[in-house]
């Protein structure tokens, strides 16, 4: 038996149709470390973690899951939990309206003959609420305890199974920072009982706090795996260049801006989370878009760019938004979607799925969605007219369909995306936002789109774009801001990005300082 | 349904057009291949009890009476089927038929005593003050649907219950003709044994079929869209008219000629179907079934539709409160119990979807119609009514079942 190591995954391959998540990944965690795993969004920190945890099940991957030095076949999470290994995902998963307790037996009840024990149940509750530190009564309602709380309440499960490899993802995303350091502190506490931990987290200053090995995943690949107490000191500075070291891989289209007027402007815009309410998602920020430009946000995740967007979208996020608006110079307010589209303001969700498309309706009715007043007279809609708009933006954009009357639900995620652009280029707006628009469509059909930005750029309209690849808004962008826990940390020009220079500014804190 | 194989077969068609499965010429009959198999269904139907019935259920007086018994559940059922695509459900119809019709009926009775037109007037716009009362809890305050429309049918059974007492009996004739009454024969007299003026609507609305469906097909051909083939097509067009011919000619030979709900359900099919399928608010309606989020971001404001839709049943369920206090000669505190559900099945038969954003107005009506033939055939084979309502209850699970199993397998191809 492996003494070292709880835990080795030897060449882990795992493919979904079209994309390689995982290729050929190693990671060996010693028993009783806090091992950190790095990565950019969509480097396979997550489906890594599925692997080892059984989600995907045994042969749904290439390769081998060794722990204690036995290979491991896990065909679903209940039998990766008998081994020990304990997930505790960034959306937490626990049930609002049951107590502590209750969920911390969920699906592992002290019951006798199916009869709960509710003594029990309760009594075990407090003692591993004791355990990390959580001062609730157990049958208090999960949904009226904080984010923080609810944190913990997942770690008191995971330790009421008899936990022994504990992954965190992004544990602290949602938490201030006095959450923050007491969740530190209690997997800190962890470890002096013998237990390991696994943690994903973008906010490399607790990483440099806490890990004692740090890997790094990029592309679906393990760069490097960096001991944190080795005779080299391990800096934030060197996980960054780990993280982003990639040569840019996909080409882009050229680009040569005529930029002009401004046409946007956001001041000291601050807005509330909906529903904890005291929490502030975007904070302060004030930003300028101006005509044939295209300006990028970037931030990790949880760093409010999207807030910030759907908030200035006629406010369809967020509560207590404050802060002035102006178009062309002139402050306005948009309230409502329908006034922000009048002010000629646009964006293009991250997620079209659900928020994009009506996926059981054909792709002619998506593309006039957002216009269809301009197609109709006396209210009846133009039904020839709008055939023809559809069809002229199935040609311009290479809409891959069988027909405009097809739906959009059968086409590919790529050609979906397409459908969400020539719905808002239909709108004709001056600004138009689009978030995450390459997001999970493949290479060609992403310079395909990024042909589409230039040429809305090129019209004289103000671009704005949200991405998590960075290469992509270096890429793309002539100018980008930098957003980190709601604050924009940084602007830079195009000729000054570079991923280094963006991640410090993303990964910020809250002050402002560098570390 | 379609098969790869490694063989190279030329192509029929020409290279950069795009090949086109057996799915999607089905997509290219418009998305319609459902409401063909609900209008074949009802085709089925209407043979089988033409069979068990010795041919009893196309007598001309039974055909005109289908219409005149079931017209109540085609008025609501073009309401419910708004409601339903935009992802809501209205339980309270048949408790506003109660009402409203109570209403009416003590507008045009003594003492207020005002001219049967007027109360109708009336009737019709307390409806629409039901319905925007309804829709005003739904769409600006939030409140279920469900649990609004459950109050609803409460709150206004209690009223009707109120306003009518018990009955109301002793309505003018000229208002209990909406629903007993025939065009006048007298207008254009007969052909041999046949209403003339029958005849004449019979065949304009076939005329008009056949043309709406031919300009129809030009304006797929102008864009190069998919048309089903021209056999088909014709097939289809011949089907139409000589089904609505055959209709006219036995009614015809009935003792009234065309009944007025008949027209009145009419119209409402034609000025509903166009609303639906052609007006920016008919879209929004589907918008907001099919997505409710993304037509939010799209800049349709949800709230106003869901608004109008409610003010618009409750108009609808005024329309059929009239109908079937004419029908009855009386305001009944009772009457309309289970019209909700009868409309509401009328819907699902018809191909709309539980979960909204999918539906048609024809195919309400021929849920609805379904339904009706159902009731009528039964009756004639003097079937018990509690089997009558066992067997109805069937046809609609089995209808429902039928239409998720076919989607299933579409989905797995």
């Amino acid at each position: 038996m492996d003494t070292e190591h709880i835990l080795e995954m030897r060449g882990i391959t795992k493919t979904f149709p079209g994309v390689k998540a995982l290729a050929d990944v190693t990671l060996a965690v010693r028993r009783g470390e806090i091992h950190a795993i790095c990565g950019e969004n969509g480097a396979g920190k997550s489906t890594l973690m599925k692997v080892l945890s059984g989600i995907y099940p045994h042969g749904a991957y290439a390769g081998d899951v060794v722990l204690d030095g036995e290979v491991q076949e896990f065909r679903g999470i209940r039998d990766s939990e008998r081994r020990g290994i304990v997930i505790i995902h960034q959306e937490l998963a626990l049930s609002p309206y049951l107590s502590i307790a209750e969920n911390i037996f969920l699906g592992n009840e002290r019951a006798e003959r199916g009869v709960v024990d509710w003594n029990r149940t309760n009594a075990e509750a407090a003692r591993l609420l004791d355990r990390v530190g959580l001062a609730e009564r157990p049958d208090t309602r999960v949904s009226d305890i904080g984010v923080g709380k609810q944190q913990l309440v997942e770690i008191a499960k995971a330790l009421s199974k008899e936990v022994r490899l504990l992954i965190l993802d992004e544990p602290t995303a949602a938490l201030n920072d006095e959450d923050s350091a007491h969740l530190l502190g209690l997997i800190r506490g962890l470890r002096e009982e013998g237990i390991t931990s696994i943690i994903i987290s973008h906010k490399l200053n607790e990483i440099e706090a806490i890990a004692d090995t740090t890997t790094i995943l990029r592309d679906g690949r393990t760069i490097e795996s960096l001991d944190m107490h080795g005779d080299e000191t391990v800096s934030e500075e060197r996980i960054i260049r780990g993280m982003v070291g990639r040569p840019l891989d996909h080409r882009f289209p050229e680009h040569t801006p005529a930029i002009g007027e401004e046409v946007l402007r956001i001041e000291d815009w601050t807005v509330h989370h909906p529903i904890d309410q005291a929490r502030k998602v975007v904070d302060g920020a004030s930003l300028t878009v101006r005509r044939g430009e295209i300006v990028g946000l970037a931030g990790l995740m949880g760093a409010g760019r999207t807030e910030l967007a759907m908030s200035v979208f006629g406010r369809s996020y967020g509560t207590r938004i404050s802060g002035r608006l102006y178009k062309d110079g002139h402050e306005v307010t948009a309230t409502t979607v329908q006034e922000a589209i009048s002010h000629g303001i646009a964006y293009a969700t991250e997620d079209r799925k659900r928020f994009g498309l009506n996926l059981i309706d054909t792709v002619q009715h998506n593309i006039s969605a957002a216009s269809l007043g301009t197609l109709a007279r006396g209210g009846v809609v133009d039904r020839e007219e709008e055939t023809k708009v559809a069809e002229r933006y199935r040609t311009e954009l290479n809409i891959r369909t069988p027909s405009v009357r097809a739906l959009v639900g059968k086409l590919s995620g790529g050609n979906q995306q397409k459908v969400v652009l020539a719905k808002w280029l239909h709108a004709d707006p001056d600004v138009l936002i689009l978030d995450e628009p390459t997001r999970g469509i493949d290479v060609g059909a992403k310079y395909e789109i990024y042909t589409i930005i230039n040429r809305l750029a090129e019209a004289g309209k103000g671009v704005v774009v949200i991405s998590s690849e960075l290469p992509e808004l270096i890429g793309v962008c002539d100018r980008i801001y930098t957003l980190s826990q709601g604050r924009v940390t940084g602007e830079v020009a195009r000729a000054d990005a570079t991923q280094e220079h963006l991640m410090h500014f993303m990964t910020m804190d809250k002050d402002g300082i560098a570390r | 349904m379609s098969t790869t194989t490694d063989v190279n077969v030329p192509s029929p068609t020409p290279p950069d057009a795009p090949r086109v499965s057996l799915g999607q010429r089905l997509q290219g009959l418009g998305g319609n291949a459902r409401q063909y198999g609900i209008f074949g269904a009802l085709v089925v139907i209407v043979l089988l009890f033409q069979v068990l019935t010795d041919g009893k259920l196309l007598l001309a007086n039974n055909l005109a009476a289908l219409f005149q018994q079931n017209a109540y559940v085609m008025i609501l059922a073009i309401g419910m089927v708004m409601v339903i695509v935009a992802g809501h459900i209205d339980l309270s119809v048949g408790s506003v038929v109660a009402f409203v019709g109570g209403i009416v009926a003590v507008t045009m009775r003594d003492p207020i005593g005002l001219p049967w037109t007027t109360a109708v007037l009336v009737g019709l716009a307390v409806g629409a003050l039901v319905g925007a009362w309804q829709g005003f809890w739904v769409a600006y305050v939030g409140i279920p649907a469900f649990i609004v429309t459950l109050a609803g049918m409460l709150v206004f059974r209690g009223l009707a219950l109120v306003v009518v007492g018990e009955t109301l009996a002793g309505l003018p004739p000229a208002f209990i003709r909406i629903a007993k009454g025939y065009l006048p024969s007298e207008l254009l007299g007969y052909v041999g044994n046949m209403d003339a003026l029958t005849l004449l609507i019979g065949a304009i609305t076939v005329g008009a079929i056949v043309l709406t469906q031919v300009r129809a097909r030009r304006a797929l051909r102008r864009h190069d869209l998919h048309v089903e083939a021209a056999g088909l097509f014709l097939a289809k067009i011949a089907m139409i008219a000589v089904g609505i011919g055959v209709l006219t000619v036995i009614l015809s030979f009935s003792a009234g000629g065309t009944p007025i709900v008949l027209v009145i359900v009419g119209v409402l099919v034609v000025v509903y179907s166009f609303l639906m399928g052609r007006t920016v608010f008919g879209r929004h309606i589907y918008a907001i079934g099919g997505n409710r989020q993304a037509a939010a971001l799209s800049g349709v404001s949800t709230r106003k539709v869901d608004f109008w839709i409610f003010v618009n049943i409750g108009f609808l369920a005024g329309v059929a409160a009239v109908v079937t206090t004419a029908r009855a000669g009386a305001a009944i505190a009772a009457a309309g119990q289970g019209y909700e559900l009868d409309a509401i099945a009328a819907c699902f038969i018809g191909g709309a979807a539980v979960t909204g954003g999918i539906g048609r107005i024809s195919g309400a009506i021929i849920g609805a119609l379904i339904m009706g033939v159902l009731n009528m055939g039964l009756s004639i084979m003097s079937v018990d009514p509690s089997w009558q309502m066992a067997i109805k209850g069937m046809v609609l699970l089995l209808a429902v079942a039928f239409d998720l199993l076919n989607k299933r397998r579409a989905g797995t191809q």
